[in-house]
Formats: C-alpha cells, sequence, structure tokens
C-alpha cells in the first residue's frame, strides 16, 4: 500500500483544504472471501491445473453474454410457435438450436399471459441465467428484492412500474437450486408483422426476469 | 449415477420439513413446515448439500418444483388469492401432507 491512503472517508475535507473522491481500489480491505479466491486461484496456476490466460479468458467470455442473446430467444418464440413449444417442453435443448450453451444447468421458460405474471428470483444467493442474460443486475443481488420478491412482490413490481390486477395471478418463481428461469413476456400489441430482429429490440433484460412487460 | 426413486407425482400435497441443520441449505426458511403441491419432477440431481463439502452427492435426488399458495405462506399477504410461489425443492425435504 503506498503512504497516501487514506483511512477516513476521503470525501470529507480535512488537512489539506480539499475533498477528493473516493478511491475504492485503494481504501476498502478486502474482504475474507476475496483473499481467498485469490488465494485459491493462486494455487491452482502454480498448480497447473489451469492458466492465468484461462481464468482472463473465462471471465471475457462472461462479460461479453447480454440480454441480446434472451432477447433473441423470446423473438424467435414469437415468431415461431414450434419453436416456442419446443422452448416451453425443454429451453435447454431449444436455446442450443440458437447457439446458447446453458452448461449444466436446466432452462425453464415460463410464459406471460394475460392471466399469468412470473416473476424470478434467488433468495438464496443470486441463480441467474447468464448464459441467457449475462451478469446479473445489482438490484437483482440485493438483500431488499430478494427478501421482498417473495414476501410482496405486488409491491416490488409496481416500483418497476409494472401494476397488476387483481385478476392476473402473479407468480414467484424462487429459483434456488438447479434450474434457471426465463420469462418469455407477452408479445406487445402494435408489433403485428414485424421482423424477428425487429422484435428483439423490444425485449429488455427486465422484461425477462419479470420485472416489466415489453411495449412498443 | 445412481438416483433415488421419485416418492411423488405431480399434483401431490407435501410439506417441507421443519428442520435447522447447519450447512449448504438450498431449501429457503420461509417454506420450512409449509404445505403445498408438486408442480413437477425437475429429475435427479447430486444432492448440493453434499457436493458443497466435496462429496459425491450420491445417489443423486429427485428434484421438484412445489407450489405454495401466497397467501398460505403469509398471513397478511397484499396481493390476490390466486398468486403462488414456486420453489425447488430436494425429495429428502419433503413428507406427504393429508
Amino acid at each position: 500500500m503506498s503512504s497516501d491512503v487514506h483511512t477516513h472517508d476521503p470525501a470529507h475535507d480535512h488537512r489539506h483544504g480539499h475533498a477528493h473522491p473516493p478511491h475504492e481500489e485503494a481504501s476498502e480491505r478486502l474482504s475474507y472471501y476475496q483473499v481467498m479466491e485469490i488465494a485459491v486461484r493462486e494455487l491452482l496456476i502454480a498448480k497447473n491445473v489451469f492458466t492465468a490466460d484461462d481464468v482472463r479468458r473465462a471471465v471475457e467470455a462472461m462479460d461479453a453474454r447480454d440480454p441480446a442473446q434472451g432477447a433473441r430467444v423470446v423473438a424467435r418464440a414469437w415468431t415461431d410457435p414450434a419453436f416456442k413449444a419446443r422452448l416451453l417442453a425443454d429451453g435447454r435443448a431449444a436455446v442450443r438450436e440458437l447457439g446458447y450453451d446453458m452448461a449444466t444447468f436446466h432452462l425453464l421458460v415460463v410464459e406471460n399471459t394475460a392471466t399469468l405474471h412470473n416473476l424470478i428470483v434467488c433468495t438464496l444467493c443470486s441463480c441467474y441465467p447468464r448464459m441467457l442474460l449475462g451478469l446479473p443486475p445489482d438490484w437483482y443481488k440485493s438483500r431488499a428484492y430478494r427478501s421482498r420478491a417473495v414476501r410482496e412482490p405486488r409491491a416490488v413490481l409496481k416500483e418497476f412500474g409494472t401494476v397488476l390486477g387483481d385478476d392476473v395471478e402473479l407468480r414467484v418463481h424462487d429459483s434456488t437450486a438447479d434450474m434457471r428461469y426465463l420469462v418469455l413476456p407477452e408479445r406487445p400489441a402494435g408489433a403485428e408483422g414485424w421482423s424477428e430482429e425487429r422484435l428483439a429490440a423490444l425485449v429488455s433484460r427486465d422484461s425477462m426476469i419479470g420485472v416489466t412487460r415489453c411495449r412498443v | 449415477m445412481s438416483a433415488v426413486e421419485p416418492r411423488f407425482a405431480p399434483g401431490a400435497r407435501v410439506r417441507v420439513r421443519r428442520a435447522d441443520p447447519p450447512g449448504h441449505i438450498r431449501t429457503p426458511w420461509y417454506i420450512r413446515g409449509h404445505s403445498g403441491e408438486i408442480e413437477r419432477v425437475c429429475g435427479a440431481f447430486p444432492n448440493p448439500e453434499e457436493l458443497a463439502y466435496n462429496r459425491p452427492g450420491l445417489p443423486a435426488q429427485p428434484l421438484y418444483r412445489v407450489r405454495f399458495r401466497q397467501r398460505e405462506l403469509w398471513p397478511d399477504y397484499a396481493g390476490a388469492a390466486a398468486d403462488t410461489i414456486e420453489v425447488e425443492i430436494y425429495q429428502h425435504w419433503l413428507e406427504p401432507a393429508r
């Protein structure tokens, strides 16, 4: 550590007469699990289980995934009824047709309709269909979302701007184990005859988690 | 892979064991002791409570999706009566419900 690291709140004004922005990297101590991750990773590299470049490439591949992949799956389901049937029956096999590999996970695609709205949460950690949506948003991993999505899901949806009538069943899926979930949103009105590509642009990440609907 | 035979079929009423063992438990606290209905059988998976300790987790445990009524989980639930929650639960956490 360099000698100019401040242990106090760096935003507050002090001896040299100015405030400066926080240096998160320098001022935050590593957590127990961060230290453990580094130690295990360095050991595995030292023992030639994998190389530093393997780790870098895996991170790069993870960062390259984004919700556009899930949106392509949804748009295909909206335009191809046979594909949709296969997707609902066996999600993992169906997305493989589009070149997406779920690795060891099963994929359960749950369809929103006029009378059923699906919402995904992982109360125990942050299980998320990363292969199709990339990394989860920070709010998905927050304790507030993870606890409230099962306890008062309609209030949570309202905060996302989604108000459901009492004639709609809200079904929350707690993704706790070996399945991964993707919401198949309802195809919005006003997009009749659109191409698959144009439809895909309507499909947001949040709509595939179930906190919003798709709109034209 | 050796697997335990599934005990429950879709539609069966089940109760989640009320237990509090230590370890890498995948059964959320808020459904322990509650009853629900088997929505589907997901297949058999090595037990993650064992895998977490570098044990083989075999024989594999049948995994179910169990559907609960929100109003049964939370007496003051503010949403519609039809609202539900589905949770994945391994067979060794389930017992038949009357």
